[in-house]
């Protein structure tokens, strides 16, 4: 629960950000990010909320570790399985 | 190569891992006993670590422990006995997935729906008061989760939630259970290293009370193996150094202040109150609960809970001999456990650090028990 994953801000409307998770986009919401967020920033995603907007220096190196989660993880990989539950984030559409 | 792309790389280096596991080694013999424990309070520190065979590479003098940093495993008994007993009143009650088997004392929200209740499984809790917002029903958020995941539910408090939502809060707060593992009798704990993203929302500023207090040094640290590494060193720095401070190894996600926003609508929301971690000891100021303001979303003023018909058919089977509370305090590990692997396995748990992803027991089984064996093996 410690891990949030990063994703790209597409669009925002209100407090509600579409956000590419890894070419999944799903809704995050913005109530308690700290900074100004705006497209194409990248955010950290804590149960659909964005805890941290990720410095732009910073951004390379924070995908690489879910970069990796994603590719070829096994299905009883906790970690792997962690980060696809929040990249599913809206996966009962809420609009 | 992309200036990103090999800096992403430098948290892999193999070099820079066999030069940190050697500093490891040479920090253990300067301080020169034997065993040095420290310990993390955070699940996902120890997935990391069993993830990437970290333990492989410590030096034998070094234990590392894994405190109670799952929150899913720390929700007591009578927690989620309350969300059964709100389901079996017919009340609609929605969780996160990893609470669905937690067990109570008699009977998991999983075994309630089986019998007919309606539990619901969300990812956010945004979603479930979305579900309330289209429905004339009640619907009952269980929420469990440390700070971070506290956040989200205070967001949506604050953000005009429908009458028909309320909260059931089972929220944990981390910084008093490091106070309760330090005052421990027989504790061995020499040092915390500590969650980097939870760090993110509340600051690394959060830990200097308890530095000063129990002179032991607390590194917050990342989630890569070599900010696990770097940060076990600058832990073993301290302890050789028999420096008590709070260093942050995690400064490209952490600040000393944290978010000010969200720590401003955590509190909110929710004040600190006593209570049992399950497992662990009544731990003071460590859950969080709904302000007096907010009476009006909290389920357990809203809804006459009755948790007690749960516990008089309670067989106590095999958990009564489940050892999660010893294995989260830091005194046993898992495969002490004799339920461990046997009867206990992730299909079937008996405890609650067999069900969530986030459980000791849970990720030592699911990456192959004990790693560290087979190097132990070959020494």
């Amino acid at each position: 629960m410690c891990l949030g994953v990063p994703g790209k801000v597409i669009e925002i409307d209100g407090m509600v950000a579409t956000v590419d998770f890894f070419g999944v986009r799903r809704p995050v919401m913005l109530d308690i990010v700290d900074e100004p967020v705006g497209p194409g920033d990248y955010v950290l995603n804590h149960v659909g909320y964005a805890i941290r907007k990720i410095p732009a220096d910073e951004v390379q190196a924070t995908l690489a570790l879910y970069d990796e989660l994603l590719r070829g993880a096994e299905r009883e990989d906790l970690m792997a399985a962690e980060v696809q539950a929040e990249i599913a984030a809206g996966e009962k559409k809420d609009g | 190569m992309a200036e990103g792309v090999r800096r992403a790389l430098e948290f892999r280096d193999p070099r820079q891992g066999r030069e940190l596991s050697a500093l490891l080694g040479k920090l253990c013999a300067d301080i020169g006993r034997a065993p040095i424990s420290v310990m993390h309070v955070c699940g996902s520190h120890e997935q990391a670590i069993a993830r990437f065979g970290l333990r492989a590479s410590f030096p034998r003098a070094l234990d590392v422990i894994m405190g109670p940093g799952c929150p899913v495993c720390v929700t007591d008994m009578p927690e989620v006995d309350e969300a059964v007993a709100l389901a079996r009143m017919g009340v609609k009650v929605v969780t996160y997935g990893d609470m669905l088997r937690v067990p109570g004392t008699s009977r998991s929200l999983a075994d309630a729906r089986a019998e007919g209740a309606r539990v619901d499984v969300v990812y956010s809790i945004a979603q479930a008061a979305q579900m309330a917002r289209r429905s004339d029903e009640e619907i009952v958020f269980f929420a469990s989760g440390f700070e971070t995941t506290a956040v989200a539910t205070a967001a949506v408090l604050l953000s005009d939630p429908p009458a028909n939502f309320s909260v059931l809060s089972a929220h944990k707060y981390i910084p008093p259970v490091m106070e309760i593992v330090a005052e421990m009798p027989h504790t061995r704990v020499e040092g915390f290293l500590a969650a980097g993203h939870a760090a993110a929302i509340t600051g690394w500023g959060v830990f200097e009370r308890f530095v000063q207090r129990h002179r032991l040094p607390v590194v917050v640290a990342g989630f890569e193996p070599l900010d696990i590494l770097a940060g076990l060193a600058r832990l073993l720095e301290l302890i050789r150094d028999r420096r008590a401070v709070v260093v942050n190894a995690f400064p490209r996600c952490v600040t000393r202040e944290g978010n000010r926003k969200a720590q401003e609508a955590l509190w909110r929301v929710f004040r600190l109150i006593g209570g049992r971690w399950r497992g662990i000891a009544h731990v003071p100021n460590g859950n969080l609960r709904l302000r007096d303001e907010w009476a009006r979303f909290d389920a357990r003023r809203r809804f006459k809970i009755d948790p007690r018909a749960l516990c008089s058919d309670a067989p106590p089977g095999l958990a009564a001999q489940c050892i999660c509370g010893d294995i989260m305090a830091g005194i046993a590990k898992p495969s002490d456990c004799r339920l461990f692997g046997r009867q206990c396995v992730p299909d079937q748990p008996v405890g609650a650090c067999m069900v969530s992803s986030e459980g000791g027991c849970r990720i030592w089984m699911e990456y192959g028990g004990r790693p560290e064996l087979e190097l132990e093996a070959r020494r």
